[in-house]
This record gives structure tokens, sequence and C-alpha cells, in this order.
């Protein structure tokens, strides 16, 4: 499935800040976007990820084909890894979460409450649940956040391995992760020109 | 659904889940209240169904802002939107999660609190079936009330008074039922108007919930 942008305008807080962002992602392809802090990396993938509305413009072949991870992991300290992965595979009607506890290298965890985990491994927790959602299209967030150089490889091992399998996968980051063949979108000339416009959303 | 109900109700058991709140709130009510009404077993015994429905509701209250808040501060929230459940799912079983968790409990509390109100005996069947009845109601309000104010720190007194006057009904009728039963009245006119806003708020309010819920997600 071919995820489709076009012309899209996306806002925050009320300003516009991106606009005509237009690009096409395939499956087995990665694309980086890149861009200086505050352009709007989040809030477009928000936007794609289906959690705002675009402003103008579209986005084909997202529906229910997204594993989103954001700047949260969505982890609940008082459950344990094992039990927190199973959670995420079941709401997305899978049961296998062996696979993604090799991959990022958890198994000797598993049996930890997460709350008790250091930052980089709840990250390795949060991005092994991409793993266990099924979905092709994965719009990460900062995926690096936190992480040591052997996780990096990890993280850019899982994802070479499931743009494999024919997935893709959409990044905001700053570092470079070893994956040579992704695309890099610099969103820097999309930026949207200042210009006032009727702020009503906060009546919506 | 179901794997995001055991969650929610294998979180509120473990440490720091928050089972215990209401029902330990309400333990404190019924005991202090027949300290301040002093000895004067009539009168205590007058208004024992009103004090335990206040009681009951004041419980509810007290956990509703953790409904939504919790699952927003470490991320869930926006995974739970991104995953194939309805949003309207997501937020019945929550209020199903908070009313086992919190409104079950006080309806099993309340008939043995019940005798530290010196309740009259043809009281308890309508305190348990008023409750029984009611407090669904009670987290099924919350849950719109906790949807609305999701986003915001420290939002729980915002919320307790967008919430409070939706409870007023809820109350009236409950607390009639108690008080007509207590004086062996019939009790039907205001039982079927308590079920008809615990059934209309079940089938209303989760789309209301889910909507305010996506726009405060942006």
């Amino acid at each position: 499935m071919v995820l489709t942008v076009r012309d899209l305008s996306v806002t925050r807080g009320g300003l516009a800040i991106l606009e005509g962002v237009s690009f096409d992602m395939a499956p087995g392809e990665a694309l980086v976007l890149r861009g200086p802090n505050g352009i709007g990396k989040t809030t477009l993938l928000r936007s794609i990820a289906g959690l705002q509305p675009p402003e103008t413009g579209s986005v084909t072949g997202a529906e229910d084909q997204i594993a989103y991870a954001g700047h949260s992991d969505g982890l609940k300290a008082m459950l344990s890894v094992t039990e927190n992965l199973q959670f995420w595979a079941s709401v997305f009607g899978l049961t296998e979460i062996e696979q993604a506890l090799t991959a990022f290298d958890l198994l000797d965890l598993r049996m930890r409450l997460a709350g008790t985990l250091s930052a980089g491994q709840k990250r390795r927790l949060g991005l092994a649940r991409l793993m266990v959602t099924g979905r092709p299209i994965w719009v990460l967030d900062e995926p690096t956040v936190s992480l040591d150089a052997a996780s990096v490889a990890l993280f850019a091992d899982a994802v070479r391995d499931h743009l494999g399998r024919g997935g893709s996968a959409l990044m905001a980051t700053h570092i470079d992760l070893g994956l040579d063949e992704a695309r890099v979108l610099d969103l820097t000339p999309f930026k949207a020109r200042p210009r006032t416009r009727q702020i009503d959303e906060a009546f919506l | 659904m179901i794997a995001l109900l055991l969650r929610d109700l294998r979180l509120a058991i473990r440490a720091g889940g928050g089972f215990g709140l209401g029902l330990a709130f309400f333990l404190i009510v019924t005991v202090l209240v027949p300290f301040g009404v002093g000895p004067q077993t009539d009168l205590l015994s007058r208004i024992a169904p009103g004090i335990l429905w206040i009681g009951a509701l004041l419980a509810c209250l007290l956990s509703l802002d953790r409904i939504l808040a919790l699952d927003w501060e470490d991320g869930s929230l926006d995974l739970l939107a991104t995953a194939p459940l309805p949003m309207e799912g997501i937020v019945t079983i929550k209020a199903l999660a908070h009313w086992i968790t919190t409104g079950l409990p006080l309806v099993f509390a309340a008939p043995v609190l019940g005798v530290l109100l010196n309740l009259p005996l043809a009281a308890y069947q309508w305190v348990l079936i008023s409750l029984a009845v009611g407090t669904p109601a009670l987290s099924v309000i919350g849950t719109f009330g906790a949807a609305l104010t999701v986003g915001l720190k420290r939002g729980g007194l915002l919320m307790s008074l967008l919430v409070l006057p939706l409870y007023v009904p809820t109350l009236i009728f409950g607390a009639e039922v108690a008080r007509r039963g207590a004086e062996g009245l019939t009790v039907q006119t205001p039982l079927m108007l308590l079920a008809g806003i615990s059934f209309g708020v079940m089938a209303l309010l989760p789309f209301a919930s889910a909507a305010v819920l996506r726009i405060n997600l942006r």
C-alpha cells in the first residue's frame, strides 16, 4: 500500500506551520524527515497518523495501516515488559510477541516491571511495540531518543527487516541511523509563510 | 476491547492503582456522619439513605480524573487512538472499568455501612438496588467529564464543576428510591427514572466523550 501525501498543510496551536507537503512512500521504502526544531515534524506525523485533521490536502493509504510511535512510549509502569507487549498485541489482534522481544534484546528483562526499566530500555520496549502491531507503515517520531549505539543498531536492523517484508517507515530523526536506503525529506522549504488568519479553533 | 478492560482492572488492583480509594472515602464519610449528627438515632435513620448516596457519589467523583489522565500522560491514549479500536469503544470500556473498580464495590459496601447509620431494615434492599442501577450512570457521566478535561494540568477542579450538575438528577432519583423504600412507599416511579437516566447516558454519552476526546488529542 502506497502512502500518498498531497499538498498537506498542518497547524499547531491555530497557526499554520507547514504547507504544501507532498510525497509518496511505497512498500519497502524508508523516508527520513529532517528539519530544525519547531518546523512541524511531530505535527506532520500526527496528522499522517490521523490524530489531528490536516488543514488542507490529503493523506491516502493511511487508514488502519499505520503504527505510530510518539515521544512517549505508552507503557504502564506497574505492568511487566511481557504484559505491556501482550496488551498492545491483543489490541491489534495478534498474540506473538517473542519475535519483538528478541529483536530488541528484551528477553532478559521480560519479567521486570516497566517502571523499573532505564530510559533506553523503555524506549526499546516502546519500539518493540511496533512489531506486535502487524501494521505495514511505521510512523516514528524521534525513535532513537535515549538509545545507545548498540540499541540504535538493533533498531536499524528491525527497520531494515520490516522494509524487507514489504513494510515502510516514516521517521523524524536528527541522527544518522545507518540506513543507506532511506530517502531524506527536508521540511525547511515547506515552512508556512507568516500570515494572519481568523483563529476560531477554540470555538469549534 | 477485552484486553483493554483486563489491563485497566489489573492496573487498578496493583500498587498505586487506586482500587480502594473510593471505598475508603465512602467508609470515612459513613463513619464520620454519626459523630457529626450526634446521638439521635431517629434523625440518623431518616437521613441515612441520602448520606449513603452522597457518600457514594463523592467517592465516585474522587477517582474520575484517573480514568483518562493516566493514559494521556504516558502516551497510551495517542496509541489507542491509532489502534483499530473505535474511540467510542475505548471510552465505554474505560467507564466500565471505572464502574467495576469503584461503583461495584460501593454497591456492596453500602448495606454493610448502612448499619453505622442506623439504616431502617426496609431500606437495605432499596439502597442496594438504587446504587446498582445508578452508579453506572455516575461512571459514564464521569468519563465524559474526564474526556473534556483530559489535556489540562490539574483539571480535577474544572471537571468536578462540570460533572456535579450532571450528577444531580441521578442523585435525586437514586436517593428518592432509597428514601421511599425506607418508608415503605412504592418506589416504581423514581426507580424507573433512575434506570432511564442510566440507560440514556450509557447509550448517548460515549459518542459525546469520543468526540471531545478526539478534539483534545489534536
